[in-house]
């Protein structure tokens, strides 16, 4: 029992990270803006808290410079996709590119950097007494508590209120909104930057949350692997999480068994593969043109929007 | 006379290379139906995107309740109470209709309330008999259903002026009849309403009042009672037309070339789109299909050109069965297929005329020889089809995205008629043309069917139908109502088909045999 | 103030010409500053870079003999986004590829000596092929987006070739992560007496073939009508599925011999971090060159240049990572200008437009 406490809260630990990423990310696709710059923003999330935390000692300046930074990377990728309009594949490449350059030349003075104390795992009195749930789900870090209201919040927000209406809408026929007086460009720009904001929390949590440190692209990809599941979750948030925790717990879970079976001889090379395999297998299940009732995502995704188009 | 809600001066739109708008004028005063006339090009849309703010116009001013308006965007013109339904709806398909509609409204508060909100569209559906059930989702309604919500939409945003563009283009006969009495319920409440169409029926029956569009000028505006349909076509057009009805045979053919039987398909969305779909196709007719967009005109012309795999029944060309042909061998075995979307399917948008104009010959000699493209033969082809239809183009080395829509249509049509195919499947052919271009694709579409080709022409517009077909079929939910033998065109046709379209199978029917009695 | 695009029809060679060259220089300006942020001398260090990169006949042909496997990648990648794949998984497909050619070069004594290099181009060239090829399968077969998917393949491959380097094929005399070296018959000669090795004339027949089979072969014709318009080509009877297979085949296998070129050419063994971020400057040099193979090997040199070149910066104390930002920042200034290519900036004040409106109103 104490095992499965530990592994379902070892996963939503490595769940945090991916969640946050996807959850901007549905933001920002449901605006209409497809990002696939996610690694990018992420490390730039990532070096921005570190050296923040590092050079003033506060992690709560570290989380503000970290959304900051998340914000700017949204304003020039909002620049360059609503109003440049830009290929937003080949966009989201060159963020990946300019956020792993741009974080490894300020972040180099800081990799032997070590010692910071980052956020800690902190039980909430009461909640973390209740049996199983509460070591489970209450002695997690202040990131991922912030997760436990950043999730119904949005889910909140996109389906029961007018401006969330509207952010569905905007992803689906821009045009509808332009013609009847909606500031298309503006909302775009806002939510691709408010959206990035949160991805670039999702990389802080690796250098302020899970292992206080920094390295070069300490992301290691998990910035993609939000991006499918952004595609997996159908752009809703509730999905986002299950699909995160799935990927937290296959992480978990091949780190476990291993350590439970050592002479089962499954090379580590091959758990570290089970996520993006996962990944794979889920994008075509979920995708797949096999499936009778396929949810294709905002039809405006990926095209930006010119008014006078003719 | 009242004072005008609306004043248009001297509005010019400039795009590169196109004067779309030169200094139009335009007036509109409160409770008047107005209807804004002219051909395809002449600057309706142009005009109407000017008002809505849309585009921004080089020259001009506009003045609204008396006074001067600076719409600079969209939102302007809302503001305002301007409101118009765009010819393709401005409808968020996956959302419902309360939805679409409280998404602009600002009678609701930040947090959504479905009930509230499917009463409030319920009292005001059911006042303006606007039939229709806020809880749908957008993509289950019907076209008309879909601009049914449009015009709600409007209303609850207030709109004082409303404008709808082509609003009849996706109806029958009779949801026509049924939208006007709605407008002028409206009308008559103090509202203004401006539609925009190229119909002259629609403009004599519905107006108050015609404003006429000729090549980006407006021409002339008068009250509908002093006017004539004659006088009007003459504005329209700038010239006296006598409606020269192409010469034809009248000897029947009876070689059969294309025979569909019980035809079954599915349509995009995995829903039935032909039900049992049966007809036969003589060479050297033309076949026309009408009927109201959206009831399986797609499916079929696909299923034909072997885009579309039928679910059910067979499909003969020449005697010989050919049901679920790839696309590849209906071209081979001679059938032609100009399609609905010309840019996007018949074409490639950024690829220059000559690879256009092999599209469909790119693998058989002699374009193709061992797997190497002879580019020469396929200049001199492209050479030959400018040369042949006139088409202007800018070179035939630049991409087909520069050129006109008469000019692309003359390029597909080209290019689908070269090598005499036995079919041909014309959808929509004119739509969105200049006078010019329509009548070089008629004739072209006359020529083949001298030649013996068995056409299969699909349209909106009854008028183009009874003016080329020898026989019209009339296609209702996937399925043909009747076929019409069309020899006089009375007004009497028109209501038949209108009939026909809307699903009237028995009366259609007991008509079907009297004509045919008549004709026996 | 007031910002919008009109279209316009044409535009002036020369502006067309000056256009990416104003946004290279933007790119060159705005990373200037990041050098001034933390307290260098950004004249300084784009000295050292573009004297590092190509400063000498020796430093330039160090630039070129690098830009080889990239040469390679990004003709691969120009293909596949040519028909609108997004293969992103140039890095696994090149792995893939030079772990083929080492299994050939190390484990297969039986192969004759003077075969062994043809037997590595092959084999690499299939690795990269299967690799890609597998990669795509759900797309052509279900439609499933390939971004993420090749993306995803690259990490796997990655794992595997380090599965590989940490055991079976690991040299026990090192204590790196390294293969044992190849023997010499297994080795690329070089061209005259740089250390250039001889791949790059399999990458410039490579980018003649290429454009040979763009310009004249139906095929390359099927291609480019299915990457402008899927409908189109269907409505042409043009098969999707095979031609997806078809362009990843080539796409992966070029870039397969990326791998065979940088490991029987420049390395000499299989290494970790053996591809080091390749494959995906091989996306945005394709991207440069608007997938044109010949501009794609010019694009390549300059590419590798400043990577090579920014080794140098650490000299005045600026990071290496100045590399990858550069390139970044072109991509993105350069995809940010495309549009004044294509449209004309009008920028008009609020002011003027309202004395407009008012002026007309009083006419």
């Amino acid at each position: 029992m104490d095992w499965i406490v530990s592994v379902v809260a070892a996963t939503i630990g490595y769940a945090a990270p991916v969640l946050y990423a996807s959850l901007g990310e549905i933001i920002s696709e449901r605006a209409g803006v497809l990002n696939l710059g996610l690694e990018g923003v992420m490390l730039i999330g990532a070096v921005t808290g570190y050296i923040t935390a590092v050079e003033s000692g506060s992690l709560a300046l570290a989380i503000l410079a970290t959304m900051l930074a998340g914000m700017l990377t949204g304003l020039v990728y909002a620049v360059l996709t609503v109003t440049l309009q830009t290929n937003q594949v080949v966009s989201g490449l060159a963020l990946v590119t300019v956020g792993t350059g741009l974080s490894g030349f300020f972040g180099k003075p800081y990799t032997a950097v070590t010692g910071l104390e980052g956020f800690k795992n902190l039980a909430i009195p009461g909640l973390s007494q209740i049996p199983v749930l509460g070591p489970m789900l209450f002695k997690q870090n202040v990131m991922v508590y912030a997760l436990y209201i950043l999730v119904p919040l949005i889910y909140v927000f996109l389906y029961k209120t007018r401006p969330g209406l509207k952010l569905r809408a905007l992803g689906e026929n821009p045009g509808a909104l332009d013609a009847a007086g909606m500031n298309v460009f503006g909302m775009r720009y806002l939510y691709v930057i408010l959206g990035n904001a949160i991805v670039a929390l999702g990389g802080a949590y690796f250098t302020l949350a899970y292992i206080p440190g920094w390295q070069d692209s300490i992301t290691a990809g998990k910035g993609w692997i939000a991006a499918a599941l952004v595609i997996f979750s159908s752009w809703n948030p509730a999905m986002a999480t299950v699909g995160a925790l799935i990927f937290g717990g296959v992480e978990v879970l091949g780190l476990r068994l291993q350590v439970l079976f050592p002479n089962i001889g499954i090379p580590t090379y091959f758990i570290s593969m089970l996520p993006y395999v996962a990944t794979v297998l889920v994008l075509i299940l979920s995708t797949g043109s096999f499936r009778k009732h396929r949810k294709p995502g905002p039809a405006a995704l990926g095209a930006f929007y010119d008014r006078e188009a003719r | 006379m009242t004072q005008p809600i609306l004043e248009m001066r001297g509005i010019t739109k400039r795009f590169p290379g196109v004067v779309a708008n030169d200094h139009v004028d335009l007036t509109l005063y409160p409770g008047e139906i107005h209807a804004l006339l002219g051909e395809n090009g002449a600057g309706k849309s142009t005009l109407m995107n000017v008002l809505t703010g849309i585009y921004a116009p080089n020259e001009g001013h506009i003045r609204f309740k008396g006074q001067p308006v600076d719409l600079k965007s969209p939102k302007s013109a809302v503001d305002l109470g301007i409101g118009m339904v765009h010819q393709h709806f401005k409808l968020i398909e996956p959302l419902t209709v309360a939805e679409n509609v409280f998404l602009y409204s600002g009678r609701c508060k930040a947090m959504l309330n479905t009930r509230d909100m499917n009463q409030c569209i319920k009292e005001c559906s059911e006042n303006l008999n606007l039939k229709v059930d806020p809880n749908a989702k957008i993509w289950q309604l019907s076209v008309g259903e879909q601009q049914r919500v449009e015009i709600i939409k409007l209303l609850f945003c207030g709109a004082e002026l409303m404008i709808l563009d082509e609003p009849t283009a996706v109806l029958t006969p009779q949801e026509t009849v049924e939208l006007f009495k709605t407008l002028r319920k409206m009308a008559d409440q103090g509202k203004s309403v401006l539609f925009i169409t190229h119909k002259l029926y629609e403009v004599m029956t519905f107006a108050d009042r015609i404003t006429v569009l000729r090549n980006g000028r407006s021409v002339d505006h008068m009250l509908t009672k002093d006017t004539t349909r004659q006088k009007l076509t003459n504005l329209m057009v700038g010239r006296d037309v006598l409606k020269v009805v192409p010469e034809r045979d009248t000897a029947k053919s009876t070689r059969e070339v294309l025979r569909l039987e019980n035809i079954c398909a599915m349509c995009d969305k995995g829903v039935p789109a032909l039900n049992g779909l049966s007809l036969t196709i003589y060479g050297g007719e033309i076949l026309g299909i009408a009927g109201v967009a959206g009831n399986g005109q797609r499916e079929l012309s696909e299923v034909i050109a072997g885009l579309r795999r039928v679910t059910g029944g067979k499909m003969f060309l020449n005697g010989k069965e050919v049901t679920n042909l790839s696309s590849r061998d209906s071209i081979k075995k001679g059938i032609a297929f100009v399609p609905e979307d010309r840019m996007g399917m018949g074409l490639v948008a950024n690829l220059d005329m000559v690879d256009n104009a092999m599209l469909r010959d790119y693998d058989v000699p002699p374009i193709n020889r061992k797997g190497i493209l002879n580019k020469k033969e396929a200049i001199r082809r492209t050479e030959s089809f400018v040369k042949a239809h006139d088409i202007k183009n800018a070179g035939i080395k630049k991409p087909v995205r520069l050129m006109s829509g008469g000019n692309l249509q003359k390029l597909l049509i080209a290019r689908e008629i070269h090598g005499n195919p036995d079919v041909v499947v014309a959808a929509y052919p004119v739509h969105g043309l200049d006078i010019g271009a329509t009548e070089t694709i008629h004739k072209v579409l006359m020529e083949q069917r001298a030649r013996g080709a068995a056409i299969l022409l699909i349209s909106e517009d009854l008028e183009e139908l009874f003016e080329l077909s020898d026989r019209v079929a009339a296609l209702y939910e996937g399925e043909v109502m009747g076929i019409i033998p069309i020899e006089k065109v009375t007004e009497e046709m028109y209501t038949r088909v209108g009939s026909l379209m809307l699903g009237d199978r028995e009366e259609s029917a007991a008509k079907e045999q009297t004509g045919g009695m008549a004709e026996a | 103030m007031k910002i919008r695009f009109e279209k316009r029809e044409k535009l002036h060679p020369v502006w067309k010409l000056l256009n990416p060259v104003i946004c290279i220089v933007l790119a060159l300006l705005a990373c200037s500053f990041l050098v001034i942020a933390i307290g260098k001398d950004p004249v300084a260090a784009y000295g050292k870079l573009f004297s590092g990169g190509f400063g000498s006949a020796k430093k330039l042909s160090e630039s070129i003999l690098q830009a080889i496997p990239l040469m390679f990648c990004a003709l691969g990648v120009s293909i596949s986004f040519k028909m609108s794949i997004n293969n992103i998984g140039a890095e696994g497909q090149y792995v893939m590829g030079a772990m083929a050619a080492t299994g050939v070069a190390l484990f297969c004594p039986w192969i004759p000596h003077a075969l062994v290099i043809p037997a590595m181009i092959i084999a690499g060239f299939a690795a990269g092929a299967l690799w890609a090829m597998l990669a795509v399968i759900p797309k052509a077969f279900w439609n499933v987006n390939e971004t993420i998917i090749t993306l995803m393949f690259n990490y796997v491959a990655l794992l595997f070739v380090d599965f590989l380097l940490f055991g079976a094929w690991r040299d026990t005399s090192l204590n790196l992560n390294y293969s044992p070296a190849y023997p010499e018959y297994a080795m690329l000669p070089k061209v005259f007496g740089t250390r250039i090795n001889s791949a790059i004339y399999i990458a410039i027949i490579a980018a003649v073939c290429i454009y040979l089979f763009f310009d004249k072969t139906t095929r390359g014709y099927q291609i480019r009508v299915i990457g402008s318009s899927v409908r189109a080509a269907s409505y042409a009877g043009m098969n999707i599925r095979t031609n997806i297979l078809i362009v990843m085949l080539f796409s992966g296998g070029l870039a397969g011999l990326a791998g065979v070129a940088q490991a029987s050419g420049a390395v000499g063994r299989l290494q970790q971090n053996f591809a080091n971020g390749t494959g995906y400057t091989a996306i945005i040099v394709a991207y440069l060159s608007k997938f044109n193979p010949f501009t794609v090997l010019i694009v390549s040199i300059l590419f590798s240049g400043l990577s090579y070149g920014s080794v140098a910066t650490q000299l005045v104390g600026v990071p290496d990572q100045v590399g990858v930002v550069i390139q970044g920042a072109i991509l993105i200034f350069v995809l940010g200008g495309e549009i004044f290519s294509r449209n004309r900036l009008i920028i008009t004040r609020r002011e003027k437009e309202t004395a407009l409106a008012k002026k007309g109103a009083t006419k």
